[in-house]
């Protein structure tokens, strides 16, 4: 634990596999650029791996005033003690304010040995971060600048605000896809700081003996927010809207079985008794009848916006939404709004 | 070489089954309403240990933190083979984070004296946030394994584990003890075993020994009271049936690191989600409808 340190940066965990930056590591960059502008601070990227220099450019450009390397040749594959020993040296010596981490597994298994060794707190899972002051009536006193930290608990059912009033440094995970990825500016520069971290014999207790990595396919059940297409979306072409839509959310692309059996998409992205079912925070079906067996897999999404010319369409019934109207009309506003919400 | 195992298991309400009900009219959550519930990565925890005693000997400890109430899912750990069982509960520990329940967690595995393997589900349905486990593993100085997908083998003190970590997996060698989160693609968990059901289904807290006395000996004063709950403490003791509980002075556990005083996070605020859904809001296809709903729903979190 550190104390309250105004000066600090906000700083971000930046999550390398086989020497290529993961996408939460950008979206946090982001996230974390947006943090510190807020509080007027800089923003630092901690990249530990070996040979991993060459990616420095990309999280300066993606937001990083400075990036704090740690190359080792043990730290070729993330283990947790060798990671957790640098992330724990970085902090002690730099004490930022705010550390972000991706709520992927490397980062879930990470953050929280990383926070009981500095005896700090931590916050799963977030779907939003924000700056704020908080009034602690009780005390009588204004905590400038506070990390809220949001996130969905007691199985989506609330959203719960966690603060991190006097033990710094504030840290939470930070879900896959709900930052919007700023682009990229190769114009930025920053300073890469080359740092020296004195590793302990117990850190390499796990031994890595064999490993295998699946290509990323279609994640429906991973998805917060999912863009689905059915028969109405008409063809293949007609399909890259619902892409461009799920992009704009930082979700991914579902559809009905009409609209897998028409080839207009692969079955991977089937939702539905016969294909996936899902729970999302958010679903939108465009073009979707609403078929019984559709909405088996569906109807327990938090959220249900449903886009149809028609008024009839049985999947009205199970919407929170509904939009009727035409999709090709509705959907890019849609995307333009969502866009432009920054 | 036979394993002493320790696995922490938690209650908790059946998050996956939330009606209306379960939320007051004020939009706070309604325990009372919603059953509570063995959480089910625990079961796979414990499933491991389990047949981790099968295959080369030793014990199965359990150990659950919360309150009073927590026995049950104690009796459930027994009734499917668990040797041992110990509630840790205490007012004091009540609104403690993750930090400071995997400190309180790691008091009670240290009292305990020699482990092996500590397991526990890799997270709880109601917090859904996988620190405990590893926060328990820094506090306890031993090494962590998350997303255990199995076993590949055990021998001589040196444990071989698959992790699964969602885009792949891998084959980690540690040495013992080590402490490992399990997923509920580990395996199937046995069922209760009838005749172990029948025994432990009178085994009891001492907490739950004092609510029976009061309610048999509605008229008794305090001493007549005590020397009854010792009285049937004893009887149970003697056959096995006595759940251990603990309170953080018998964990010797630093208040300043326990409950609220413990834990660095804080709640602010809390916001309920609309879980009735009568008739759909109907949002015109225009600009202006369509912008206000993506406005709605970024401010509800549902957008990030």
């Amino acid at each position: 634990m550190i104390e309250v340190n105004r000066k600090g940066e906000v700083w971000v965990f930046a999550e390398q596999e086989d020497g290529e930056l993961s996408d939460i590591a950008l979206e946090l960059c982001g996230q974390a650029r947006k943090l510190a502008d807020q509080v007027g601070v800089k923003m630092g990227a901690m990249l530990p791996g070996k040979n991993v220099r060459g990616l420095a450019g990309k999280l300066i450009a993606h937001g990083a005033d400075n990036v704090y390397l740690v190359e080792d040749q043990r730290l070729e594959h993330y283990q947790t003690q060798p990671y957790a020993r640098v992330i724990c040296s970085l902090v002690e010596k730099y004490k930022p304010q705010i550390v972000i981490y991706g709520a992927s597994a490397i980062g879930r298994d990470l953050a929280p040995r990383v926070a009981s060794a500095l005896k700090a707190g931590l916050t799963a899972d977030c779907t939003d971060l924000d700056i704020a002051d908080v009034e602690d009536p009780l005390a009588g006193v204004t905590h400038k600048n506070l990390l809220l930290q949001i996130r969905p608990a007691f199985g989506g059912n609330i959203i719960a605000t966690i603060i991190n009033p006097r033990r710094w440094p504030q840290m939470a995970t930070v879900r896959e896809g709900v930052m919007s990825l700023l682009d990229p500016d190769p114009k930025r520069s920053g300073e890469v700081l080359e740092e020296k971290v004195e590793f302990h014999e117990e850190d390499f207790a796990v031994k890595l003996v064999e490993r295998h990595r699946e290509p990323r396919t279609v994640n429906l059940k991973g998805a917060r927010t999912i863009a689905a297409g059915g028969g109405g979306v008409g063809s293949k072409q007609g399909f890259r809207i619902i892409y461009e839509l799920a992009a704009a959310m930082g979700g991914a692309v579902g559809a009905s079985r009409a609209a897998v059996d028409s080839g207009h998409i692969d079955k991977a992205h089937q939702v539905g008794q016969t294909g996936t079912t899902v729970r999302p925070a958010l679903y939108i079906a465009a073009g979707i009848s609403g078929t019984v067996q559709h909405r088996a897999g569906m109807e327990e999404s938090a959220k249900i916006v449903a886009i149809n010319d028609d008024p009839e369409a049985p999947i009205l019934a199970v919407a929170h939404y509904g939009i009727v109207g035409d999709l090709h009309q509705v959907i890019p506003i849609m995307i333009k709004a969502i866009k432009e919400r920054a | 070489m036979a394993y002493d195992c320790v696995v922490c298991v938690k209650q908790v309400p059946d998050t996956a089954h939330v009606t209306a009900d379960a939320m007051t009219s004020e939009g706070t959550v309604n325990r009372a309403a919603l059953p509570a519930i063995f959480n089910p990565e625990d079961l796979h925890a414990l499933e491991v240990a389990l047949s981790v005693r099968e295959e080369y000997g030793g014990s199965v400890t359990v150990i659950s933190m919360g309150p009073p109430k927590a026995g049950d899912v104690l009796r459930e750990a027994l009734y499917r083979g668990a040797d041992r069982a110990i509630l840790l509960t205490d007012k004091r520990a009540a609104a403690s984070d993750t930090l400071a329940t995997s400190y309180i967690i790691s008091r009670a595995i240290r009292t305990l004296g020699k482990y092996d393997l500590v397991f526990c589900g890799r997270q709880a349905i109601d917090g859904d946030t996988a620190q405990v486990g590893p926060q328990t593993a820094e506090k306890l100085g031993i090494p962590q394994v998350t997303y255990l997908e199995r076993i590949e083998s055990l021998a001589d003190g040196v444990a071989r584990l698959r992790r699964n970590v969602g885009n792949g997996w891998e084959v980690v060698e540690v040495k013992t003890p080590v402490l490992v989160t399990v997923l509920d693609a580990a395996n199937e968990p046995r069922p209760r075993a009838a005749k172990r059901t029948m025994k432990y289904k009178r085994a009891r807290t001492r907490l739950e020994l004092a609510e029976e006395v009061r309610a048999d000996l509605p008229k008794a004063g305090n001493d007549e009271r005590e020397a009854e709950i010792e009285r049937r403490a004893e009887t149970l003791r003697s056959r096995g049936l006595m759940i251990d509980t603990w309170n953080l002075e018998d964990i010797d556990a630093d208040l300043l690191r326990c409950g609220l005083n413990g834990s660095p996070t804080k709640v602010h605020r809390i916001q309920a989600i609309v879980l009735t859904k009568e008739g759909y809001t109907e949002i015109p296809p225009t600009e202006e409808g369509i912008r206000r709903l993506v406005h709605e729903l970024i401010v509800d979190h549902t957008l990030g």
